[in-house]
C-alpha cells in the first residue's frame, strides 16, 4: 500500500518536474514552444542540402510505401536520434543543474533525470506528429504503425533514461563527463546510419575487403561491429515503420528491447549505488 | 515505539576534505583512481530519541554538526554509520523557495514545490488559497517569481513548506524570515502546529527562543553529543561554556591598538560576586579590569549591552558621564554600578572598550565579552527588553452617549498603527 502511494506521489512529482522543464525551456522567447519544432526543421534543412543535394546520398525508395523523399527519410532517423541525444545530455546535467534543490530538499533524485527525459519525450511526440502528417501528405500511410512506433518510443526512452541516470551521477563526481559525452555523441551520430543508408557501410566493407583488409584470413567484421550499436537498430526500426510502412525486423526489435532493459537496469543500479552521497559532492 | 517520532541511532557522518579537488577524469587517472582526501567526522556516534508531540532543539557552536544532523534527519545527507528512523511524514524548512523556478509563475511554483515536498495535486488544490493567503502574494500569484521581492519569495516558500502538514517538521533558523508581521504569523502557525501534537526539531542560535520553545534540547560539540535534557538547565550550561571560551584573550570580536588592554570584564551581583544570572530589579555592578603598559592620557571606558538577537539596548562611556581620569598607567579597574537593573528576562551580551578622549582611536574593544541572563524579578512586566519601572493607575470611567462601536473602531485603528 505504501509502495503504491509512493509510486503515485512520485508520479505526480515527475509530471510536475516535467512540466517545469517543458514550460521553463522556452519562457521569454517570442516563438515559445515553436522552437522545439524549428530546431529539428533547421537540422533537417541543413542535412538535406548537404547530404541530399551536395553529396547526393542515394537512398532506397520506401517499400512498400513508395516514398522517395530524402528529407523525410532523414527525419525518420533524425528525430529518434535528437531525442536520445537531448535526453541523455539533458539527463546527465540534471543533477548538477539542480544542485540547490538537491542540497536543500529531500525527494527521489531520480525524478530529476526522469523529468528531463520525459520533457524530451514531449517534444519528440510533437515532432513525430508533424512527421506523420508530412508522410501522409506525401501519400504514404504510416498510421497503422502508430501503436508500434509508440512502443519503440517507450523502448528508446528506457534506453536513454538508463544512460542518463548512469551519466548524471558520473557527472557529479567528474564534471569532465559532460564534455566527453559531447564528443562521443558526435562520433555516435556518424556511426549511426542517419545521414547515409546502411548499404554504404556494406559497400565500404566490401572495398576494404577487396583491398586486402583481413584479419587472420577472415574478412573484417565491419558490418557486425557496426550493427552492435543499439541506435543503429532503433534507427532502422523507426525508418521501417514510418518511411517504409512495414514491420521492423524481428531481430532489430528484440535487440532494441534488450538494449532498453539492460541500459535501464544498469543505469538505475549505478544511480542508486552513488546517489546517497551526491548532496555533499555537489 | 509509536510515541517516538524520530530515532537517531548511533549516527556518524564523515565528510571528505579533498586535498585537491578531483573532478576531472585526467586528475583521477593520473592519481591512479581515487582522489586523495582527509576524513572529517561531522557527526560521531550521536543517538537520541524525539518523542511525538515534543519540540526538540539542537544547539551548539558553529561547526558543531547540528545542521549536518538536521540534514541527515531530512534524508538529504546519508549517514555513514547508524540509522535514523521516523514515525510519520517529515518536512524540512532548510532553505525557503529553493525549488522555485524563476521563470515560472507563483502559481506554477506552488504546485511544483508542493509536489517536490510530497504533496499531491488534490491536496495542493485544497490548500492553494490558504498557501497564497498566508504568504500574502495574491496579487502577484500569476507573475514569474523572479519578479518577486526577496521577502515575497521566502514567504511563499515558507507558506508552501508549512502547509505540507507534516507530522515532523525540521527547522534550521528559518523562523527569522520576512518582516515582523510575517514572523508573528510564522510563530502563530508554529504554535498551532505544536498544539496539534506535531513534532518539531529545530536548530537555532537564538537561545531565548530555544528556551521558550523547546521541551528538550540536545547539545552538540565537535560532532559529538555533549548532553541532552531540559532546556532550562542545558542552555545555562551551554551559555556558561560559551563564556569560558569568550574569556580567553583571542576572539574575532576583539580589536584595538593595545597600548591599554581590557584584562577582565565581570558582571557582579549585589554581593560583588561574579555571576551570569540576575533578576530584574536587582542591584548589579560591571567591573572592567585594565592594564596599560605605558602612560595613557585621558582614557575613556565604555560599556554596551545588546540582546542575543543583536538589539542594541544600552551604552555609556566615562566621557559622557564626565568621569575621565587624567591618565592611567599599570593596572587597575573601574566599575559601573547599577542600582536597579531594569532589563526584562532574556540573555544579554556586554561589550567593553577603552578608547582615547576623542573616542576615535581604539586601544581595546572587546565585543560580547560577557553574557548574562536576566530572570523574572520585580517589577514583573509582560514583555520586551526593558522595564520602565512605571505603574498603572488613574483609571477613569465616564459613561458616554457615543455608540461604542465607534470607539472600538478607533481602537483597532490604533493597534494596526502600532503593529505596522
Amino acid at each position: 500500500m505504501t509502495a503504491l502511494t509512493q509510486l503515485r506521489d512520485s508520479r505526480e512529482l515527475l509530471v510536475n518536474l516535467t512540466m517545469r522543464e517543458v514550460r521553463g525551456k522556452y519562457k521569454r522567447t517570442a516563438l515559445g514552444q515553436l522552437w522545439s519544432l524549428i530546431n529539428p526543421l533547421a537540422m533537417m534543412l541543413i542535412f538535406s542540402v548537404v547530404f541530399g543535394l551536395v553529396l547526393r546520398v542515394k537512398i532506397p525508395p520506401g517499400s512498400p510505401s513508395g516514398l522517395n523523399v530524402f528529407a523525410i527519410w532523414l527525419v525518420c532517423a533524425l528525430l529518434p536520434w535528437n531525442f536520445m541525444n537531448n535526453a541523455v545530455s539533458g539527463g546527465m546535467g540534471s543533477l548538477v543543474g539542480n544542485a540547490n534543490l538537491i542540497k536543500k530538499v529531500y525527494f527521489p533524485r531520480d525524478a530529476l533525470v526522469g523529468a528531463t527525459v520525459l520533457s524530451c519525450d514531449v517534444t519528440f511526440l510533437v515532432e513525430l506528429g508533424v512527421l506523420f502528417a508530412a508522410v501522409l501528405v506525401f501519400g504514404a500511410m504510416p498510421l497503422p504503425w502508430l501503436p508500434l512506433v509508440l512502443v519503440f518510443v517507450l523502448m528508446l526512452t528506457m534506453f536513454s533514461l538508463g544512460l542518463g541516470l548512469a551519466l548524471s551521477v558520473t557527472n557529479v563526481y567528474f564534471r569532465d563527463t559532460q564534455h566527453f559525452v559531447g564528443i562521443a555523441m558526435q562520433l555516435w551520430f556518424y556511426a549511426t546510419p542517419i545521414v547515409y543508408p546502411i548499404s554504404y557501410v556494406a559497400q565500404a566493407a566490401q572495398k576494404l575487403h577487396d583491398k586486402g583488409g583481413r584479419i587472420f584470413g577472415h574478412p573484417l567484421p565491419v558490418e557486425f561491429v557496426y550493427r552492435l550499436n543499439p541506435m543503429e537498430r532503433f534507427t532502422q526500426s523507426f525508418r521501417s515503420m514510418i518511411y517504409d510502412n512495414r514491420w521492423p525486423a524481428l531481430g532489430d526489435s528484440l535487440y532494441c528491447a534488450g538494449a532498453a532493459v539492460i541500459s535501464l537496469v544498469l543505469g538505475y543500479w549505478i544511480f542508486t549505488k552513488f546517489a546517497a552521497r551526491i548532496a555533499e559532492e555537489l | 515505539m509509536t510515541d517516538i517520532a524520530v530515532v537517531v541511532d548511533d549516527v556518524s557522518k564523515r565528510f571528505r576534505l579533498y586535498r585537491q579537488r578531483n573532478q576531472s577524469l585526467k586528475a583521477a587517472l593520473m592519481r591512479g583512481g581515487r582522489a586523495q582526501f582527509d576524513e572529517f567526522w561531522a557527526l560521531r556516534n550521536v543517538s537520541f530519541e524525539v518523542p511525538v508531540g515534543s519540540t526538540f532543539g539542537l544547539m551548539g557552536v558553529n561547526g558543531s554538526g547540528k545542521s549536518t544532523l538536521l540534514k541527515c534527519i531530512a534524508q538529504i545527507l546519508h549517514p555513514d554509520t547508524g540509522k535514523i528512523s521516523y514515525n510519520g511524514k517529515i518536512s524540512a524548512l532548510l532553505e525557503l523557495g529553493s525549488g522555485f523556478h524563476p521563470e515560472l509563475s507563483g502559481r506554477e511554483n506552488v504546485y511544483l514545490n508542493g509536489s517536490i515536498l510530497g504533496l499531491s495535486k488534490r491536496e495542493l488544490d485544497a490548500r492553494f488559497d490558504e498557501i497564497v493567503d498566508f504568504a500574502g502574494v495574491e496579487q502577484f500569484i500569476d507573475q514569474p517569481v523572479k519578479n518577486y521581492s526577496s521577502g515575497m519569495y521566502v514567504r511563499l516558500g515558507f507558506s508552501v513548506a508549512i502547509n505540507v502538514d507534516p507530522d515532523i517538521l525540521l527547522i534550521d533558523e528559518v523562523l527569522a524570515v520576512g518582516d515582523a508581521a510575517f514572523q508573528d504569523k510564522c510563530m502563530e502557525k508554529f504554535a498551532e502546529f505544536r498544539r496539534a501534537g506535531k513534532t518539531v526539531v529545530v536548530v537555532s542560535h537564538a537561545m531565548g527562543t530555544m528556551r521558550t520553545l523547546c521541551d528538550e534540547v540536545a547539545w552538540l560539540d565537535g560532532g559529538k553529543l555533549v548532553d541532552i535534557g531540559r532546556p532550562e538547565e542545558l542552555i545555562d550550561r551551554y551559555i556558561d561554556e560559551g563564556h569560558a571560551q569568550r574569556d580567553g584573550d583571542v576572539g574575532g570580536a576583539r580589536w584595538g591598538s593595545g597600548e591599554a588592554v581590557l584584562t577582565n570584564v565581570s558582571f557582579m551581583d549585589a554581593g560583588n560576586v561574579s555571576t551570569t544570572k540576575v533578576r530584574t530589579g536587582d542591584a548589579a555592578t560591571i567591573r572592567i579590569g585594565y592594564r596599560a603598559d605605558q602612560r595613557i592620557d585621558k582614557p575613556v571606558f565604555g560599556l554596551a549591552i545588546e540582546t542575543l538577537e543583536g538589539v542594541y539596548v544600552w551604552a555609556s562611556n566615562t566621557r559622557d558621564a564626565d568621569y575621565v581620569p587624567d591618565y592611567i598607567e599599570g593596572s587597575g579597574s573601574i566599575e559601573f554600578r547599577i542600582p536597579r537593573l531594569m532589563l526584562l528576562p532574556g540573555t544579554f551580551d556586554i561589550s567593553a572598550s577603552i578608547v582615547d578622549y576623542s573616542t576615535i582611536h581604539v586601544y581595546d574593544f572587546h565585543r560580547h565579552c560577557y553574557r548574562f541572563d536576566v530572570d523574572h524579578g520585580t517589577p514583573r512586566e509582560s514583555g520586551g527588553v526593558v522595564s520602565l519601572g512605571g505603574s498603572w493607575g488613574n483609571l477613569t470611567n465616564k459613561p458616554s452617549n457615543k455608540p461604542s462601536n465607534e470607539q472600538s473602531n478607533e481602537h483597532s485603528n490604533d493597534t494596526t498603527g502600532i503593529s505596522t
